[in-house]
């Protein structure tokens, strides 16, 4: 099976306080550290096991630019076959449908039969990969939890939904799904991968390479724009309970059925 | 890791994105297979045995040995990041005793022949064997070409009188490089061999009670006729003596970088805890007496990790560093009983208490000056080189 995982370079949240700039257009980016988001990085991991399973190639793509391609040899590292780096000034300020419209072109380029997306960034709004899904006129299911490769022509898909519920489903090849996390147990990256891949060269495609214009990407194309970053006012905090140990215990029985904690 | 050198004259640069990225993988494996347990391991007094494969399955154990033997090359600076990287667990002990096979394998890569390659290495570096390396005894330490225990050749098999002492990993170790006595007096009568634990005659003691290096098992080692087959000695008998020095260079140089990182860490918690300790109605880096001594910790620190790497690079270029290696060796040690005294200093009592880093990194700190060759013994070659 061919599958193509779009993975991106995020802030890493666990490195890093993220504080908003100054004048509210962006978080403060000096001296961040950077990482693979972490959802994409379960969509590799399954996408890795999907191949050692069935055979066939993984590729990672990222819209991104130079500091970027640390993230694709970082996925090589763990396993992915190939890496494509999609880098042009006229991608810059895409958004969400810029972004689907880079990778669709990028989809179009090659023959595969999975796409995969994380089902969310650390920093992004969690709508790629359905738009890519509708771009492409594929099938998709989103907050995809587990997969199972049924023949060359369906998968059997696993979705999470509302209250720790879950469904399955059959899906078509080819198809988009974008991943949850927990679907896997990501590998380290091993120290030989990393040599491995340390001088392995990374193509890059540009807005022409992949026939696009600028009304379909970046910053003119874009029709979502932020206005605003702000730490949101705190609210009300904590409610602390007062009385004996029993009458305590009664109250918290009362909130919890309120709230629906207890049925 | 926040800063990426694109060229190499750029300045003092020798670190690429590619050791970056190890350092960032085996940090994230720090946190999550080591982090979480290692209080438990230190009380302990080791760690389980699957760690190693663990620890083999991401390449820290077969970094820097040769591929042929399952290991992954690469410049010595790989070898740095694992090192420090394996020193962000915080325990000392857990670096050493995971570390023992970088003082046990050496000798048999450059003595042994290719099966005897073939048969120790592999195994050690896929995790599945532990190995030590065994010279102390009671008798001495620093005086290597004095050592006591005897090897005599009866038939195919050498006979193993003696004992050892201070041996880290002895008690988990299937592999023992061991130096032992087949010749004459001095360091031309000494052999290594490689015995296997479990031979006839062979036992260990109960782990010893130490200051430091909890998550590392120390213990002795008896031979009591012990018998090892003679396709275990590594070289020529008498030969040892070269299989010891094998190690010398990158011993010290890991002491080193474990004395710095130590310090490091030591100094990070100090700068942590200064912030937010408040005495008197000011936080401790209100005060500039503080203010100085978290700046000559942080300078000392600097100072001697920039001289290490400098010792580092030139033994990667194979330029003889026995002076210098014995200098940073020091010189680092120095650093960190300074640093890790001051830490404790700044978090007061509580620098006292098991519930905090330093107070580990205070007690780990100890033994660096006296492993791998004590701070007299590296003074005794300085003073030979240079006088
Ligand atoms: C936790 C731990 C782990 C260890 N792991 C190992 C291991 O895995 N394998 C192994 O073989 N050994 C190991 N050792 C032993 C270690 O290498 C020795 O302790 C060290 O070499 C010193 O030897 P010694 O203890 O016998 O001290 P001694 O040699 O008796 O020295 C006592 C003192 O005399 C000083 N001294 C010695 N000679 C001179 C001189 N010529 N001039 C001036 N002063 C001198 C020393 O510097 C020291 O201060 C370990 C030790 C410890 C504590």
């Amino acid at each position: 099976m061919e599958i193509l995982v779009c993975v991106k370079r995020v802030p890493d949240t666990s490195e890093n306080e993220i504080e908003v700039n100054s004048d509210g257009t962006d978080i403060e980016r000096d001296d961040l550290v950077y990482s693979v988001n972490e959802w994409d990085n379960y969509a590799v991991e399954e996408a890795i096991q999907i191949k050692d399973k069935v055979g066939g190639s993984v590729t990672v793509v990222t819209v991104g630019d130079e500091e970027s391609e640390e993230v694709l040899r970082r996925e090589m590292a763990m396993g992915a076959d190939n890496g494509i780096l999609l880098e042009d000034d006229a991608f810059e300020g895409s958004d969400g449908k810029g972004i689907a419209a880079i990778l669709k072109a990028a989809v179009e380029k090659g023959n595969y039969d999975l796409i995969l997306t994380g089902a969310q960034a650390d920093d992004g709004a969690a709508q790629v990969g359905g738009m890519l899904a509708a771009m492409l006129d594929l099938p998709y299911a989103s907050l995809v939890n587990f997969i199972d490769v049924s023949d060359d022509k369906k998968l059997k898909v696993g979705r999470e939904i509302e209250g720790g519920n879950q469904e399955m489903n059959e899906i078509e090849l080819p198809c988009v799904l974008s991943i949850q996390t927990g679907i896997n147990e990501p590998r380290y990256v091993g120290i030989r991968g990393i040599r491995k891949v340390a001088s392995v060269e990374i193509p890059t495609h540009g807005a022409s390479d992949l026939g696009l214009g600028a009304d379909a990407v970046g910053a003119g194309a874009a029709k979502v724009k932020r206005l605003d970053y702000f730490v949101p006012e705190l609210g009300e905090g904590a409610e602390m309970l007062e009385g004996s140990t029993e009458e305590k215990v009664a109250k918290l029985i009362e909130l919890l059925k309120a709230k629906g904690g207890i049925k | 890791m926040s800063h990426t050198f694109k060229t190499s004259c750029e300045c003092q640069q020798y670190f690429t994105d590619s050791h970056d990225m190890v350092r960032k993988s085996l940090r994230d494996f720090i946190k999550k297979e080591v982090l979480p347990f290692i209080g438990e391991w230190e009380e302990a007094g080791g760690f389980p045995k699957e760690v190693y494969r663990k620890a083999a399955d991401v390449g820290i154990l077969g970094m820097g040995y040769p591929e042929e033997y399952g290991g992954i090359p690469g410049d010595i600076f790989y070898s740095v990041v694992v090192t420090e990287e394996l020193m962000r667990s915080g325990s000392g002990g857990f670096v050493a005793g995971l570390g023992s096979l970088n003082i046990a394998i050496p000798p048999i890569l450059s003595m042994g022949t290719p099966e005897q390659k073939e048969r120790f290495v592999p195994p050690v570096l896929a995790g599945e064997k532990i190995a030590a390396l065994a010279i102390t005894e009671p008798g001495g330490g620093s005086d290597v070409a004095a050592l006591q225990t005897t090897a005599v050749r009866d038939g195919d098999h050498y006979v193993i009188n003696g004992s050892k002492t201070f041996i880290t990993s002895a008690t988990v170790a299937d592999y023992i490089t061991c130096a032992v006595r087949t010749g004459g007096e001095g360091a031309h009568g000494i052999s290594l061999i490689v015995v296997e634990a479990g031979s006839p005659g062979y036992s260990v003691s109960q782990k010893l009670k130490k200051t430091g290096w909890w998550a590392s098992d120390t213990a002795e080692i008896y031979f009591d006729d012990c018998r090892v087959p003679v396709e275990n000695l590594l070289g020529d008998e008498n030969n040892g003596f070269y299989g010891i020095m094998a190690n010398f260079q990158t011993e010290r140089l890991a002491l080193s970088i474990m004395a710095n990182m130590t310090a490091k860490l030591a100094m990070e918690e100090a700068l942590k805890y200064a912030r937010k300790r408040r005495v008197f109605g000011k936080t401790l880096t209100g005060y500039q007496v503080n203010r100085h001594k978290l700046v000559d910790m942080a300078t000392l620190v600097e100072a001697s990790t920039e001289f290490t790497y400098r010792v580092a690079a030139k033994i990667g270029a194979g330029i003889d560093q026995y002076k210098e290696v014995s200098m940073a060796k020091n010189f680092a040690c120095s650093v960190s009983d300074k640093v890790t005294y001051d830490a404790v200093q700044i978090f007061g009592g509580h620098g006292y208490m098991r519930e905090n880093l330093v107070e580990r990194l205070y007690r780990d700190n100890r033994i660096l000056s006296i492993g791998g060759g004590t701070t007299e013994i590296m003074k005794e070659i300085i003073s030979k080189m240079i006088l």
